[in-house]
């Protein structure tokens, strides 16, 4: 096990800073609660502003592709202020799980990176958003010898106003991984649980599409882009968390009921310390995930598994947290925290539950679940 | 300032000096920390070299590939991990020349005489007396109370200790903080039995106990504010240790869990996997603690890996009785023994169980350290406090 660099450097802080104070000035929580209800919930003129003022949407692409040579710890510190934020751009499904697939396919994906780089398109992965890493490849599309796409995907994130789908199908030689217009394709927006991250169910009907990557390797790299984006999504989980703890704690110390500012009773206290405990926990554990995944180290599978369920569970606290403590305001409509409770629990589902990831610990770390015959009732 | 290169020839150097094989092992530790090699963060002439913390791990992995002698750091942790820094930033020199060489080697166990009967989690309530006899050269104090909770005070030549010298004022204000002489004839050790069955700590009566003003540490009335060094070194020691994946309670479970397939159930292996990875995600806060301290940017996380290290030994060590089923209802050996070591993981899963509890009781409690996290962290107002601002003497108790 080579040795994991779980802190934040000097460069990394400074990306934070800079996509923190875009953040504040272009999506502040209200402005987030208001565009959501709107026509067009997510901000295309900020994902536009995120690629060319601050180059953040191809910080781990090569700078001979146009990107910013960085690396997935870069993007997991954007990923952490873009949950902090719950900023309505298609970060996770184009500049994590999309440019993963395009990376691995190479040649093939060359012209893509112009017009993704500079922000003037975006991309998507054509799978339930709830597809975890170790699930089998999706079979409802097929591709035909000329590479028409049939078929239909359900439950599909960041794509209104994607450029790019990426299509995982069916192919005559077996499992591909294609490119298709996404103007090709039919989208029917679906009610979402998460208002910042809506969901859309896709049906292609001969779509053309593009063999990205073959038999050979289509289930590795999906894989490889699933796991990239579980191990990521916990920081944009962790982000997500810290802001519920810093809203409530800064709400506790102003709120007073019997004479007293809320925030001195001890037992609301020592759930803000087991709360602020188990995200020192998160940060650890998302660190972790984010410097294996950038190192490429085998050991990646397991530590993603464990950030991905710690996060998932700890930003769902947090966000319930936030709600319970914030009392009859953090039920309505007009505080944004019930923003941050719907990502949060949207999340905790997104690319594999956290009961899925532990389960993979069982093969993973060698951790098997009981075999054999259940027990016999002897009167049954 | 020092690189892992130099440390390397150093290391090679104390080697070539004193072959482990051919030297007694205290002669070895005393050339090791002569050499500047036993705990390099230290400053020159005090077993350091005023090297970054980090590089700590070069010269262990080069003496233990060497087969040196260890200063056995289990049995003197509360030297190492509590007395020494606090010595090292309030000691005169003279205090830090005299102690804390004979502290690492191990020559001299310390001991921690703070807890008392009435004074737990409110420490600052501590009503042992230090009372000043005389002003000249030789003067010096005489103390008289009795202490609780006291680890290794059987085997300690030493003692760091929290007595009241002025009644007079706030409680926080009259404490002073003192080294005892734990052979002084009025310094009485008597085992305190543990629901273990074991007496792992000791009560302490001390009763005319005489220490020379030359063993007090720091400013007189200043013993709380030298105290928080001691209490936030003790929670970075247990909580900034490095353990490799797998190591301690959750390896043993998970051996267990291996070797049995006829013990496993569904519902263990759901627990089983939320303890492993509990545990993972503390092993890698403590990990990214221990690099925020080599690098110089102490945080908060000492108080929160103690309160999370107390949370997952009582869920592991409660889940690894039920695995074993059967075996999980035996207990091996219930007689009184006064141990040498601190011991969370000998022993069988019964005992273990056990002395878990104590985990989330012992370095302070989880409920205060929960308080420290809610207001030096989070700066949440602390609950109205009746005895604050009164003198000791005259405040409720």
């Amino acid at each position: 096990m080579t040795e994991l660099d779980l802190l934040y450097s000097e460069v990394e802080e400074d990306l934070r800073s800079a996509v923190r104070a875009l953040l504040a000035d272009r999506c502040p929580p209200q402005a987030v609660l208001t565009r959501c209800e709107g026509p067009e919930p997510q901000d295309t003129g900020l994902w536009r502003t995120l690629a060319q003022e601050l180059g953040v949407v191809a910080l781990q692409v090569p700078e001979a592709l146009g990107g910013a040579g960085a690396s997935l710890r870069e993007t997991a510190v954007v990923l952490e202020e873009l949950g902090r934020a719950c900023a309505p751009v298609p970060f996770l499904g184009s500049a994590v799980l999309a440019t993963t697939v395009l990376l691995a396919a190479g040649e093939l994906a060359a012209g893509e990176w112009p017009a993704l780089c500079a922000g003037d398109r975006t991309a998507a992965l054509a799978v339930p958003l709830s597809t975890a890493p170790d699930a089998p490849f999706p079979l409802g599309v097929r591709a035909d010898a000329a590479g028409a796409l049939t078929g239909a995907v359900t439950s599909v994130a960041d794509v209104p106003g994607a450029g790019l789908l990426i299509v995982p199908a069916d192919g005559p030689a077996g499992p591909g991984l294609y490119a298709v217009d996404g103007a090709d394709v039919t989208v029917t927006a679906r009610g979402s649980l998460d208002l910042t991250r809506p969901l859309v169910d896709l049906r292609l009907d001969g779509a053309p599409g593009r063999l990205l990557v073959g038999p050979d390797q289509a289930e590795a790299v999906l894989w490889e882009a699933l796991l990239t984006g579980a191990g990521l999504l916990a920081s944009e989980q962790l982000g997500l968390a810290e802001w519920c703890l810093a809203t409530t704690v800064a709400y506790l110390r102003e709120r007073r009921q019997f004479g007293r500012v809320v925030g001195s009773f001890q037992a609301l206290k020592h759930r803000l310390a087991d709360l602020w405990l188990d995200i020192a926990g998160a940060r650890a554990a998302a660190r972790a995930a984010a410097d294996a995944l950038a190192t490429g180290s085998a050991d990646a599978a397991v530590l993603v598994a464990v950030a991905a369920s710690h996060c998932g569970a700890v930003a769902v606290r947090a966000a319930e947290e936030a709600v319970q403590l914030h009392g009859g305001i953090g039920m309505t409509w007009e505080h944004p925290v019930h923003l941050y409770l719907k990502r949060a629990k949207a999340d905790q589902l997104a690319l594999g539950t956290p009961g899925r990831h532990r389960a993979s610990l069982a093969t993973l770390a060698t951790l098997p679940a009981p075999g054999g015959p259940l027990p016999r009732m002897p009167h049954v | 300032m020092t690189s892992a290169d130099e440390l390397v020839i150093r290391t090679a150097e104390l080697l070539a000096a004193h072959d482990p094989a051919a030297t007694e092992p205290l002669e070895f530790l005393r050339a090791r920390f002569d050499a500047g090699l036993a705990w390099v963060h230290f400053p020159p002439g005090l077993g350091g070299l005023g090297a970054p913390r980090a590089l700590q791990a070069v010269v262990d992995a080069e003496l233990a590939a060497a087969g040196a002698p260890d200063n056995d750091p289990r049995r003197i942790g509360i030297g190492l991990g509590m007395a020494a820094p606090t010595i090292l930033r309030y000691g005169t020199e003279e205090q830090k020349r005299r102690f804390l060489r004979p502290l690492w080697t191990g020559e001299e166990v310390w001991c921690q005489l703070f807890s008392e009967p009435g004074a737990g989690s409110d420490l600052a309530a501590l009503a042992t007396r230090a009372v000043r006899d005389g002003d000249g050269p030789d003067a010096g104090w005489t103390v008289d109370g009795q202490k609780v909770w006291t680890s290794s005070a059987h085997l300690a030549r030493w003692a760091i200790l929290l007595a009241r010298t002025d009644p007079d004022v706030p409680k926080h204000q009259g404490i002073s903080y003192f080294v005892c002489d734990m052979t002084d004839p009025g310094v009485d050790v008597r085992p305190l039995r543990q629901l273990t069955g074991e007496a792992e700590f000791n009560e302490v009566f001390l009763t005319g106990v005489r220490i020379p003003d030359a063993h007090r540490l720091g400013a007189v009335g200043e013993g709380w504010r030298i105290a928080q060094t001691t209490l936030n070194n003790e929670r970075v020691a247990i909580g900034g240790q490095r353990t490799p994946r797998e190591g301690g309670l959750i390896g043993i479970l998970a051996e267990t869990w291996r070797r049995n397939p006829e013990l496993r159930t569904h519902e263990l292996h759901q627990r089983l996997l939320q303890g492993w990875t509990d545990a993972e995600v503390l092993r890698l806060t403590g990990e990214r603690l221990r690099q925020q301290l080599a690098v110089g940017q102490p945080g908060p996380e000492g108080a929160a890996a103690k309160l999370a290290f107390a949370r997952l030994a009582q869920e592991l060590t409660g889940l690894e009785v039920e695995l074993l089923a059967e075996q999980g209802l035996a207990y091996g050996d219930w007689t009184m023994s006064r141990p040498e070591l601190v011991d969370f993981t000998g022993r069988d899963a019964g005992y273990r169980y056990l002395r878990a509890k104590g985990n989330s009781i012992e370095g302070g409690s989880s409920e205060i350290l929960r308080n420290i996290i809610a207001e030096r962290v989070l700066g949440l107002p602390a609950e109205p406090r009746s005895d604050k601002d009164v003198p000791w003497k005259e405040s409720a108790r």
